[in-house]
């Protein structure tokens, strides 16, 4: 069936039309955030937006991390569907508590009366040469807090599917865009399409080892897997799309097909994503295993300035192939 | 008896109004007294803060407001929730973590909240819902509904620089927003002139906010001025900000007992015999003839053997089922 070429648009875009058409959609939707307007944004993701809509629903905000969430969290229990841009993922230390403790509980601490239909858009990613306070992926930090939903979406198709379905959906959701792939370009439909929170997605289908790979590392995922079929392996990619809520069962069923698995992502791997998917791995398919279940997450480290350095503290598919061959092996696989 | 308003301006057709002032702070005095009952006989879990002393600040307030108008509260917040409309079964049951709490026990008292009479909810972090107060305000601005949202907080929050974002904020948008800082003269265990240096108006004067200061002992001048303020907000004239002075009769939470290294019996005498909101009122009510002091007498009693009823309800009520735990942390769809 081969229908006429798809047109491909860059992730930054493919968000900024996921809110335009969101927006034309539902008057009670707002956006907040530091330079959304005229400028729009550092990264020009929202370009053109103030222009359409007015001051009056795109506004710049202060300076003010906590208090622009905050308001956005109010804003959103009386009636409104607020959009906060939070210009680096950073900046969460600065709102963890509007976000953790009001947004995240207001629900359940009211016995389902009251809710908080926000969106938090943010970003992550390392090697743009940012140093420490603007290269990390805090995406575990959130999702270990019930209540919210996190999505990561690895492509332009999912960063704007996603973020339909977060600004319509009924409870805070945080959105973390890798920074370094705003100007990455993927097929995006003409039509309209949301795709589901909580619903994983099969990339490759492979019958020799399962990655499963958040956000960009799904590109890490991709180029090991290329290679590793030059050799003759065949690895699957599982894209989680969001980790909150989390598509347990595609990923287990790809491990029990394939028997071996490694999970990337690139938060800090102590405490993090990839050790959350490995456990429950570990937990519920651990006698369709044929090796351990191997991780691969960003070190352990502040993001150092120097290039020399801040590439070694993320995953690569040179790493990535080195360890799929190392499970194959029957070797275990350690991390970052 | 510094009573403010003029002889003779309670006729008849005001009785009903000053009744009504009286009766709501007595229920906040009623409610408190048996709370604290449950707390010192050991049938109320966790600990809890009273209100009393303070009646006049929430009814004087609230008093001015339409239900559809927000509030935000906080840890000390039984008293703005009765203020503001809740009834007292539903209140001691969410106390005493019943299915019948307003938040069907999952809140407790510092995080109860009743959409319905417009209370977003108590907030057990202080400060902490200086934004929430300030988003309701947002909303009511952008939807156009005229509605006034009243931001209660102590003057230990003064402390929080979440307050200095978000009136900022409103006053760059002239939101509808009243902050009304309620200085019991201590944050916890401390003074406050220890804790805030400089006039504490002075803080929200910095960002062009109108300021004023009151007798937070005198349910008149409360009153009074919250109905100017909140008519000036709903025409677009807000923010404002309200330094309340009162005095809090119990400790800072019900466990605080001994207390005399940070506060005297001799004040919280003279604040009791001398400055008492209810007591004062009474007084007069009685010199304008608008009832007799048997008549206040009477409404007491009733009051008091309703609180009573209601304690009795509470805790003959069902706690919420086991499935309960789980609900609610979506307003989704649930998942694990």
């Amino acid at each position: 069936m081969r229908g006429p070429p798809m047109r491909e648009l860059t992730l930054s875009k493919a968000v900024n039309e996921a809110i335009a058409e969101e927006m034309r959609r539902d008057p009670s939707i707002i956006l907040m955030g530091e330079d959304v307007a005229e400028a729009g944004t550092p990264f020009k993701v929202l370009s053109g937006l103030v222009e359409e809509f007015g001051p009056e629903r795109i506004l710049d905000t202060p300076i003010s991390e906590p208090g622009f969430t905050g308001i956005a969290v109010g804003a959103a229990m009386t009636g409104m569907r607020p959009i906060v841009d939070l210009m680096f993922g950073d900046f969460l230390f600065l709102v963890m508590d509007q976000l953790c403790n009001q947004a995240a509980k207001t629900h359940y601490m009211s016995g389902g009366k009251l809710s908080v239909p926000m969106v938090l858009r943010t970003n992550m990613g390392a090697t743009r040469r940012s140093a420490a306070q603007h290269s990390q992926s805090l995406h575990a930090l959130v999702a270990h807090i019930p209540g919210l939903k996190v999505a990561m979406p690895s492509s332009a198709y999912e960063a704007k599917g996603l973020l339909k379905s977060a600004i319509r959906d009924a409870d805070p959701v945080v959105i973390f865009e890798d920074k370094l792939m705003y100007q990455d370009k993927a097929p995006v439909p003409e039509e309209e399409y949301l795709l589901p929170l909580g619903k994983a997605e099969i990339l490759r289908e492979g019958r020799d080892i399962s990655f499963v790979a958040t956000s960009s590392m799904r590109q890490v995922a991709e180029a090991a897997a290329a290679r590793l079929a030059e050799d003759g392996v065949s690895a699957e990619i599982i894209d989680p799309r969001t980790i909150v809520p989390l598509d347990e069962e595609t990923i287990l069923a790809s491990v029990r097909k394939t028997g071996r698995v490694i999970v990337i992502d690139e938060g800090h791997q102590s405490f993090g994503v990839t050790a959350e998917i490995a456990a429950r791995i570990a937990e519920k398919a651990f006698y369709h295993l044929d090796a351990p279940v191997g991780r691969m997450g960003a070190m352990d480290v502040p993001i150092p300035f120097s290039p020399a350095l801040e590439d070694l503290t993320v995953p690569t598919p040179e790493r990535l192939v080195e360890r799929a061959m190392a499970s194959l092996r029957g070797e275990p696989v350690h991390g970052a | 008896m510094t009573l403010t308003d003029a002889p003779g301006a309670a006729n008849a057709k005001n009785a009903e109004r000053y009744l009504r002032l009286y009766r709501q702070m007595t229920k906040i005095r009623a409610f408190e007294d048996n709370a604290n009952a449950l707390y010192l006989s050991g049938k109320m879990p966790g600990l809890t803060h009273m209100y009393s002393g303070q009646e006049a600040v929430a009814v004087g307030i609230c008093e001015a407001l339409e239900t559809r108008d927000k509030i935000t509260s906080t840890h000390r917040g039984h008293g703005h929730c009765v203020a503001k409309g809740a009834a007292f079964k539903e209140m001691f049951c969410e106390l005493l973590g019943k299915a019948e709490g307003y938040c069907r026990g999952k809140g407790g008292s510092m995080h109860i909240a009743d959409q319905a009479n417009g209370n977003l909810g108590a907030n057990a972090i202080v400060g902490g819902s200086a934004g929430i107060a300030t988003g309701a305000g947002l909303t009511a601005k952008r939807l156009g509904t005229g509605d006034v949202a009243v931001c209660f907080f102590g003057d230990g929050a003064l402390g929080q620089g979440l307050l200095y974002e978000v009136m900022n904020m409103a006053a760059l948008w002239s939101l509808p927003v009243i902050y009304a800082c309620e200085n019991n003269l201590y944050g916890e265990y401390t003074k406050v002139e220890e804790m805030a240096a400089g006039a504490l108006t002075a803080r929200a004067a910095a960002f062009g906010i109108e300021t004023h200061t009151v007798d937070g002992q005198d349910v008149l001048a409360v009153n009074r001025l919250a109905e100017s303020l909140v008519a000036r907000a709903r025409r677009g004239e807000g923010p404002f900000f309200v330094v309340l002075e009162t005095y809090r009769y119990h400790g800072h939470h019900v466990g605080d007992i001994n207390r005399e290294y940070y506060r005297s019996k001799a004040e919280e005498a003279e604040w009791k015999s001398g400055r008492d909101p209810i007591t004062n009122f009474g007084k007069w009510l009685v010199a304008e003839k608008i009832a007799t002091a048997e008549e206040l007498d009477g409404i007491g009693e009733a009051i008091r053997a309703e609180a009573e009823a209601a304690v009795e309800y509470a805790l003959a009520a069902p706690y919420p089922g086991a499935e309960e735990v789980a609900m609610h942390i979506y307003a989704g769809s649930a998942h694990a």
